[in-house]
């Protein structure tokens, strides 16, 4: 589990987040991927659903329901966590 | 598979009321019956609504014994079936056990008390391990639920085909269609078919918080279940049940009984894309309704009255909105549309046949039961879906439909049989 | 009348995870039954079971389906891939709504939903997984099948404890009957041993504390739980045909499911007219059954009641009894679409594989039981059977299918 005071989430994070709760295929997630589509990654609704929720229980940030790339969404997370320090 | 099957005997538990007649009261008066939880403290939870029955075990006639042995939903389907096997005024007593079957449909059976046994066993969900020295003795029936139709087949002494048929929100149709098909078929002449849920507890409230599909219009109960209002976002919890006699036409003819409706077609299908998603052009339902048109030798047009799924999601709502449209043309535009839904809540496996008994006492009542909390339509939503008033008018043909998660889509038609008034 | 015959097998078994393998294993007698790997159960009453070992899920699922699925569904979805490939069915070619998904179901997926209670209760709502809303329920492997191959005829999922499963093939059988479908996938998949599911299977009074599964032995003391999945490919023998199949295993050629009396009722009790009824169905005389795979619960009241069934259908003595099952443990639901399985291929390759660790059986129960070695025969007729608890009976006759 995080610290959300002193911890912004990396695409990395999101990546491990991704595999964990909805799973993926070999070499999906690689790559630079920021502006992919979560759709185009193979992720659905209920996909991103059971991310957001981990993410929301480790980071304590509440993702909106219309974020659509994983720039998108971790610009959602960092820009709601608490300045580091 | 030649032979007619109508319905002759039924008996309801639904949210705000106890049987059969207060049901019907609370649909044709457009009342709710959606409430905050009281069952447990839902305060933790995103959604803290559900559709509760006050249910008196006692009071309807189970004795201690029973009480304990039986889980809360196989009570609810006993209960029931004893109204419904009075109401036919059928002499089980006279049949021959063997040509007599049951088929029930849930979905989640006996959640409460898996529920209730795993707190109990896990030390309050501290321990992993469980102790088998504080396993109840009912334990396996809550495993796997077989009890609920071994119940009901024991309290009217069926010795033919007795099944439990889980396919989630949809089962209350397709057990019920499924007794059609076994009558229909010569396997049975009388089956007691129907559904029965009581999911209004803690494990099954949290897995539909998760996936966003229930209400969390927690300061607002008696108006939170909106089927194809434009603010709807979800739908809400209940529990309740239906039981039918079901037996062949010319049976029912031959002893005077008083017929409610034939089950003139019947149909599911997959729709073989997402466990909880739908796709938007209702492609599947709507192969469903034709299908079981087809069966009954009906143009859409005979059809006085859809019972809608109408969940009250708004992925549901423009579902199934499409598949009317394109299952029944320009039809869907000019027939009544509603969701009962709106006031007992979502029942998931039971609420098939909850609705099959709202749309045979439409049929005896000849009144159109409302979708209530319909203040403004979702502008996608644009079929007459007869928002917060009952209709009366002639109701002689029914579709009523299903949707559930795992992508069941099932129809079906009743139908007043000729010479029936 | 349709004909409606078997063209794909898929099997996910404690001794064999693959038709051949779990065929061999059955024939050579190699048991499936052991100490409990997939937690420590020595606190328990009792510590064998019929379990899957070495079952790699990501070796035979896309990964993307890992989070969202219970063991039980991904045996389910394993052995609907074995059945479909086995069958040679390529569901693209082949029109949607004709394929259907019927299958049976005792316990859900419940080592997840066993999780996600514990997250619940120990952690808070929150916790709790969005795919739990559907990975626990018993129409899930009715779904996930659908999905995976796009079968978009009707659908079904069926809970009647052990008899479920012949059921599902029944019901398939129906739908292919009544021509809702040329093609359905069936049968059933179970799994329950996470700790709270094994104490639950061992609550229902059914189990051997001993371990040891001895159908219809003397000495009898109750079964061991396995869990797995057989899925068929039940199909239209017309539409099969079409399609260019050249194998097929053999044909459905009756079901029929009964209720039991109450307890404490003087009726008699409705296993024997299933099987009087399948008969019927199929159109065969009790002599013309070369083989049955019995119910063969091992506790010796029920065995009894089966022997007497059996007894009073073919006549003491009047037919090989055998229950292959011994090497696995009860699958539930699986189980009778398992023992479908080995009776097709018992018909293929004329031999009547035995019952392990059955030694002594009572006289009175006048059954002519297969035990020790295969034992080879002209087969063309079997009767399976499947008892669930409560009170449901299934029976089902396959036979050859000459084209």
């Amino acid at each position: 589990m995080s610290d959300p005071t002193t911890t912004t989430m990396t695409l990395d994070d999101l990546r491990r987040i991704l595999s964990e709760s909805a799973g993926s295929e070999g070499g999906q997630l690689d790559g630079d991927i920021l502006d992919t589509a979560f759709t185009e990654l193979g992720y659905d609704s209920l996909a991103l659903l059971e991310t957001s929720a981990v993410i929301q229980r480790e980071y304590g940030v509440e993702i909106p329901d219309k974020v659509a790339t994983p720039r998108e969404l971790l610009d959602s997370v960092n820009g709601s966590l608490p300045a580091a320090g | 598979m030649s032979r007619r099957v109508v319905i002759t005997g039924m008996g309801v538990r639904a949210p705000g009321g106890s049987g059969t007649e207060e049901f019907w009261s609370l649909l044709a008066a457009g009342r709710t019956a959606t409430r905050r939880i009281s069952f447990f403290d839902p305060t933790p939870f995103r959604s803290q609504l559900a559709g509760e029955c006050d249910f008196d075990a006692g009071a309807e006639g189970l004795t201690p014994r029973e009480v304990r042995r039986m889980d809360r939903a196989t009570q609810f389907a006993v209960v029931c079936a004893r109204d419904a096997v009075s109401d036919s005024r059928l002499d089980f007593g006279a049949l021959d056990p063997s040509r007599v079957g049951v088929s029930l449909g849930s979905a989640v059976a006996a959640a409460t008390s898996l529920e209730r046994e795993y707190l109990v066993l896990s030390d309050a969900g501290r321990q992993w391990e469980v102790d088998p020295g504080y396993l109840s003795p009912h334990m396996y029936d809550y495993l796997t639920p077989g009890k609920m139709p071994a119940e009901v087949a024991w309290t009217v002494g069926a010795e033919g085909p007795v099944a439990l048929v889980s396919n989630g929100c949809t089962s209350g149709l397709d057990a019920v269609g499924n007794a059609v098909q076994l009558i229909a078929d010569g396997t049975a002449d009388v089956m007691l078919a129907g559904a029965a849920d009581t999911p209004v507890t803690p494990v099954v409230v949290a897995s539909f918080d998760a996936i966003k599909a229930t209400t969390n219009r927690n300061d607002d109960p008696a108006h939170a279940s909106r089927p194809f209002d434009a603010s709807r976002n979800g739908f809400v919890l209940a529990e309740g049940a239906a039981v039918f006699v079901l037996e062949e036409l010319e049976r029912a003819r031959a002893r005077g009984a008083t017929i409610y409706a034939e089950v003139s077609g019947y149909a599911t299908r997959l729709n073989a894309y997402h466990m909880t998603g739908l796709k938007t052009d209702g492609r599947e339902m709507a192969e469903a309704i034709r299908v079981a048109l087809d069966q009954s030798r009906l143009n859409a047009d005979a059809i006085d009255y859809v019972n809608a799924h109408g969940s009250g999601t708004v992925q549901n709502d423009r579902h199934e909105t499409a598949a009317f449209k394109r299952a029944l043309g320009d039809h869907a535009y000019r027939t009544p549309i509603s969701s009962i839904k709106s006031m007992v809540g979502h029942s998931l496996g039971a609420i098939g046949s909850v609705e099959i008994a709202a749309c045979a006492l439409a049929m005896k009542h000849n009144v159109v039961p409302p979708t209530a909390n319909l203040y403004r339509s979702d502008p996608e939503c644009d079929l007459d879906y007869v928002p917060l008033t009952a209709r009366e008018q002639r109701v002689d043909t029914v579709l009523t439909v299903g949707s559930g998660f795992g992508g069941f889509q099932s129809a079906m038609l009743l139908r007043r049989p000729e010479g029936v008034s | 009348m349709t004909t409606t015959v078997f063209t794909g097998l898929g099997v996910v078994a404690p001794n064999g995870a693959g038709t051949e393998e779990f065929w061999s294993a059955t024939l050579e007698g190699r048991s499936g039954i052991a100490d409990i790997t997939a937690f420590d159960a020595s606190g328990y009453p009792a510590r064998q079971a019929g379990e899957v070992r070495g079952f790699d899920p990501a070796a035979h699922l896309p990964n993307r389906l890992l989070p969202q699925t219970d063991r039980s569904t991904r045996f389910a979805l394993t052995a609907a891939e074995l059945a479909l490939a086995d069958g040679g069915v390529d569901p693209g070619a082949l029109v949607d709504y004709d394929m259907g998904v019927i299958t049976a179901n005792a316990f859900g997926g419940f080592e997840f939903t066993h999780r996600e209670f514990a997250k619940l209760w120990s952690k808070g709502p929150q916790f709790v997984s969005v795919y739990e809303s559907f990975a626990w329920f018993y129409a899930v492997n009715t779904g996930q099948i659908s999905i995976r191959h796009q079968l978009r005829g009707p659908g079904k999922a069926l809970v009647a404890e052990q008899a479920g499963g012949l059921d599902a093939l029944g019901h398939a059988r129906r739908a292919l009957r009544r021509g809702e479908a040329k093609l359905v996938v069936t049968g059933g998949a179970d799994s329950a041993l996470d700790p709270w599911g094994w104490a639950a299977q061992w609550s229902g009074g059914r189990v051997a504390a001993s371990g040891e599964y001895r159908p219809f032995d003397r000495t009898a003391s109750g079964h061991v739980p396995g869990e797995g999945a057989a899925i068929l490919v039940l199909e239209d023998a017309d539409a099969a045909r079409g399609r260019g199949v050249s194998r097929v295993y053999g044909e459905l050629a009756g079901q029929a499911s009964t209720f039991d009396p109450p307890p404490g009722s003087p009726r008699p009790p409705a296993l024997r007219r299933a099987v009087e009824l399948a008969l019927a169905e199929a159109g065969t005389a009790p002599a013309e059954v070369d083989v049955v795979f019995a119910d063969s619960a091992g506790l010796p009241a029920l065995d009894r009641g089966e022997a007497e069934a059996l007894r009073e259908v073919f006549g003491a003595h009047g037919v090989p009894v055998t229950a292959p099952k011994a090497l696995t443990g009860r699958l539930h639901s699986a189980g009778g679409p398992l023992d479908v399985v080995a009776a097709l291929l018992s018909l293929r390759d004329g031999v009547i594989p035995p019952t392990a660790n059955t030694d002594d059986v009572p006289e009175e129960y006048g059954i002519d039981l297969v035990r020790k070695a295969p034992r080879e025969a002209r087969l063309s007729t079997a009767l399976v059977l499947a008892r669930g608890t409560g009170g449901f009976n299934s029976a089902a006759v396959v036979r050859t299918y000459d084209h």
